[in-house]
């Protein structure tokens, strides 16, 4: 059995569509290791057992009707932004703390149909407001590398469950480093799609321009079989982009020669401390074993990145936010009048940090300060993507860290500020729109930490370029193998 | 010294859009039905849901633009119009702020006496219409008091256009003129139903008053509430009277919204400016800019009908007729295109009309059957001016043709040929009719020769009777004055 939850997902949908082992077996092992690992993970906000064994006796069904199924019992977990039919989608909120979805989000029905078994609903930083899952108002979620850790966030519950092995593929959203940054701190592969790749309909929106979905797996290739499924038009998403989507699962690469990957001048490593400092350098070394040509590249705006997202994303949010006013649907807390029933509502349902967003974002938007503040921004996201297109003019991939630490333990970053930080290298990719992915480049011992923590390379592609990164990621991974080198907790108390 | 005021009026309608589904979602775009029937996650703005623009919505707007004589600019936008309302499910609005669909043009249109008149416009954008509360527990459906309130969303998403007149009207008789204008184009356009009983058409106005001559405007108020023409006619005169008075005892005008009070025939206060919405308009993330193309534009600019002010002034100028047959004929858009195609084989507008307004509008009315759709073909109706027009037939046998016409009796020459209505003014043949009636009425002669000469109509009348109605009057008259004289 715990061979069975740490097969890849590749693993285990071939396994399945051979017939040699069952949709329903491989649900049962994942579900029997949630009960076993989730009182101290707690990854799941809902753990969907049942429709999970719907889901895979219904892939058995379709197995045997001879249906070949990419994602064949693959078990999945979803974040709980994203809307699946029936089931609680809380958002990490108490404003949606008993909220059913009504309807199913695209890019979790097209993985259901690739033959994916829901397993839960994962936790994450309330409305994907956060970098360590702390903001959630409805559970803790630990990293599965060192209980005492965040997993990173928002998509730490999507994160950990996979590191822990109680799902093989996680669903997570990106809006400002929310699936790469928790890939880092968990041993992941943690991938952001252009914006527009993957429709956003049925995830719960934080910043609309910003927000993309995109997996968190084990494996580059497990990844990019997620992605296939996921990627592609859809007329429910007017924002999603109509334009055909190559394979990459399929067209992996093995080294990366030809390539010219550049180098951030203005991201110098050495303030990240000695370690990491060595650590990036010795992966971008292995970057250039592998056949790479390394070109210093300049982002003179990606400074402005922290600053002009902290702009958009709370201006959209607090339009976005709007529409939980206890009317509707979700939490009510009654009132004199309307108007005190809406200020009730809000002040009980919302925590601190999406009230502090509404809060900026409001006042951003207000007239007087839109031209000085949301205008401006704008025109430094152009500045910041501009950055980009010059860089791509001179080299295919762009790499650097992925989060400027490991994963910190509880509480550590208690004002505001420091936890906006966390995103410094992962807000310009997601202004700019643009593919990028973590991957696992070693570990790290923390100043005070009693294990080795897992820290993650960030590669970026042009718009449209996950074929290339994807391939790239996995050339790097298959001759590093960083991955390997650890265990998660929850595994080695098991085995 | 008394001061002369005059009324600066611009009024803002909001018009529901006829199309199948609703701007943002594929729920039907239909009036009523049991309260939240027509709603899906979208429309009620539930999370994660996410809006798709209607394009039909968007060319409606461009061919009202284009009908109105708007700049379309190539590029446009949806915008968030944020504010907290019940019945608005996202507490935002989907509209458009800086740049809409249609930019400047004007609306002509035409007062009573025909007066042809033009008032430009601001702009028409495209937005999204919110959801219908009803408050109860108070007893009057008002707020205040009222226990709790029902939300019906049914309406919720429906797309709406929003029209905006410069400041460029002077009196209710042009507010409600120039309402009429764009009611009547939009109805031609197909774009709207147009029904301000079923709220497909709201206006609210701007009013101000300045002193007569003055060019500086005066401060505005903005009038909500209003549910008819009627309504807006008599909220505008008593907004223009509360404002000039206020001014005639030295007091200020307080630009603020104010409410029409249907039963007590006041405006009241509804909020001031220092209340109003700051409504954080900003690009919608969720939609992407709406590039029109030139070669759309272009392509509902050829698909444009002929509008219902062009018509006014063709029939009023080349058809002479008077404004009130115009209009008549124009807000019956089957009778107006049935009644240019009788113009167009007859070539007499005037006898024409007389028809169509006259007995055929009866004759409708009577039986419930349309002019259009009735058994009087274009041809026929023609045939039968072209016999009055010749004398064949007076108008007193057209009318009774017509009646037979309507019936399904054939055409106007066949029956005249097999019943034998032609008109006579044949001198030999009517004269033995003039004869008979001085012979029968010899009192009447004689009192006409000691110059009774108003007697002549009644002696033409019996000869008119005694020939059937064949005769031709004109001849008949001169019979009959050329023998009494003798």
């Amino acid at each position: 059995m715990e061979e069975l939850i740490e097969r890849s997902a590749a693993d285990i949908a071939a396994e399945v569509r051979a017939g040699r082992v069952s949709a329903s077996h491989v649900t049962e092992a994942t579900l029997a290791h949630v009960d076993s690992v989730e009182p101290v993970v707690g990854s799941y906000l809902t753990v969907l057992s049942d429709l999970a064994r719907t889901h895979a006796a219904r892939v058995d069904d379709r197995i045997r009707k001879g249906e070949l199924l990419p994602l064949a019992g693959v078990p999945i977990a979803v974040k709980d932004n994203m809307c699946l039919d029936g089931t609680r989608t809380t958002c990490g909120s108490k404003i949606l703390e008993n909220w059913v979805a009504p309807y199913t989000a695209t890019a979790v029905a097209r993985l259901l149909d690739a033959g994916a078994v829901p397993i839960g609903k994962a936790n994450c930083d309330e409305f994907a407001m956060g970098s360590s899952c702390e903001n959630s108002a409805l559970g803790t979620t630990r990293n599965p590398y060192d209980l005492s850790r965040v997993p990173g966030g928002s998509s730490g519950g999507s994160a950990a469950a996979v590191a822990a092995g109680e799902a093989a593929i996680g669903l997570g959203s990106d809006t400002g480093g929310s699936i790469r940054e928790p890939g880092a701190f968990c041993n992941l592969i943690g991938f952001k799609p252009t914006y527009g790749r993957v429709s956003r309909y049925g995830l719960i929106a934080f910043a609309s321009s910003l927000d993309q979905i995109g997996p968190l797996a084990r494996s580059v290739e497990d990844a990019a079989l997620a992605y296939d499924a996921m990627a592609g038009y859809d007329a429910m998403d007017a924002t999603s982009i109509d334009r055909p989507v190559e394979p990459t699962a399929t067209s992996l690469r093995e080294d990366l020669r030809g390539l010219r990957i550049g180098i951030v001048r203005e991201f110098d490593t050495k303030v990240l401390g000695e370690d990491l400092d060595r650590l990036y350098h010795a992966a971008y070394l292995d970057l250039e074993r592998l056949g790479a040509e390394l070109v210093e590249v300049s982002l003179p705006s990606a400074d402005y990145g922290l600053a002009t997202y902290y702009l958009i994303a709370p201006a959209e949010c607090s339009s976005n936010l709007a529409r939980f006013d206890g009317v509707r649907y979700g939490l009510r807390i009654d009132g004199n009048d309307v108007r005190e029933m809406y200020d009730n509502t809000r002040a009980a349902g919302f925590g601190a940090e999406v009230k502090r967003r509404i809060l900026i974002g409001t006042y951003a938007l207000s007239s007087g300060y839109y031209d000085a503040y949301y205008v401006r921004a704008q025109k430094a996201r152009t500045l910041i993507a501009r950055d980009f297109q010059n860089a791509f003019a001179a080299c295919d991939l762009v790499a650097c860290p992925a989060a400027s630490c490991p994963a910190f333990e509880f509480a550590a970053k208690s004002d505001p500020y420091s936890m906006y930080l966390m995103d410094y290298y992962t807000i310009p990719m997601s202004l700019a729109g643009l593919p990028a992915l973590s991957v696992p480049c070693g570990w790290t011992t923390p100043q005070g930490g009693r294990v080795r923590m897992p820290i993650g390379l960030q590669l970026c592609a042009p718009l449209f370029g996950e074929k290339l990164l994807l391939g790239a990621a996995h050339a790097y991974e298959q001759a590093t193998k960083h991955a390997r080198a650890r265990k998660p907790v929850t595994l080695e108390v098991n085995a | 010294m008394s001061v002369q005021y005059e009324a600066v009026i611009g009024i803002e309608c909001h018009v529901e859009l006829r199309t199948v589904t609703k701007m943002f979602c594929g729920c039907p775009n239909e009036f009523g039905g049991e309260p939240n029937t027509k709603i899906c996650p979208i429309c009620l703005g539930m999370p994660g849901a996410l809006p798709v623009p209607n394009a039909i919505a968007v060319e409606h707007i461009v061919t009202t633009g284009l009908a109105f004589g708007a700049e379309i600019p190539g590029f446009s936008k949806f915008d968030r119009k944020n504010y907290f309302y019940p019945d608005m499910p996202k507490d935002y609005q989907i509209s458009q702020y800086d740049m809409p669909l249609a930019v400047g043009g004007s609306v002509k249109y035409w007062m009573e006496d025909g007066t042809m008149k033009e008032c430009r416009l601001t702009r028409i954008h495209l937005e999204e219409d919110t959801g219908k509360s009803t408050h109860a527990g108070s007893g009057d459906g008002r707020i205040a008091g009222s226990s709790y309130s029902l939300l019906d969303f049914n309406r919720a998403g429906v797309p709406l256009m929003e029209c905006v007149s410069e400041p460029e009207l002077h009196d209710p008789q042009e507010a409600i003129a120039y309402l009429e204008s764009l009611r009547r184009t939009l109805l031609a356009l197909g774009v709207s139903d147009v029904k301000m009983e079923e709220g497909s058409l709201r206006c609210d106005a701007n009013v101000s008053v300045r002193p007569a001559g003055s060019t500086e405007l005066g401060t505005k108020t903005e009038i909500k509430n209003m549910n008819s023409f009627r309504s807006v006619e008599r909220a505008i005169v008593s907004e223009v009277d509360r404002q000039i008075a206020l001014l005639s005892s030295g007091e200020r005008i307080v630009q603020e919204t104010r409410g029409w009070d249907e039963i007590n025939g006041v405006t009241h206060s509804m909020r001031s400016k220092e209340e109003a919405h700051d409504y954080r308009y900003f690009p919608d993330p969720d939609l992407v800019p709406l590039e029109v193309a030139a070669g759309n534009v272009s392509r509902l600019k050829a698909a444009l009908p002929v509008l219902p002010w062009q018509r006014f002034e063709r029939y009023t100028h080349t058809y002479a007729l008077g404004g009130k047959q115009a209009t008549q004929l124009i807000d019956n858009l089957a009778l107006a295109n049935y009644f240019e195609a009788v113009v167009a084989r007859s070539g007499n507008p005037q006898q024409a009309s007389n028809f169509v307004l006259g007995d055929l509008s009866r004759l409708a009315n009577e039986t419930g059957v349309p002019v259009s759709d009735s058994k009087v073909t274009v041809e026929d109706l023609a045939e039968l001016i072209d016999l009055v027009e010749r004398k064949r037939v007076n108008s007193k046998i057209a009318k009774e043709l017509l009646t037979r016409m309507w019936d399904g009796a054939g055409s106007p020459a066949e029956i005249v040929e097999r019943e034998g209505l032609a008109q006579t003014s044949d001198r030999a043949a009517i004269e033995p009719f003039v004869d008979e009636v001085l012979a029968a009425h010899a009192e009447i002669v004689a009192e006409y020769r000691a110059g009774k000469t108003n007697l002549a109509g009644f002696l033409v009348g019996q000869v008119m009777k005694a020939s059937r109605g064949k005769a031709d009057p004109a001849m008949v008259n001169e019979l009959v004055r050329d023998k009494l004289g003798s």
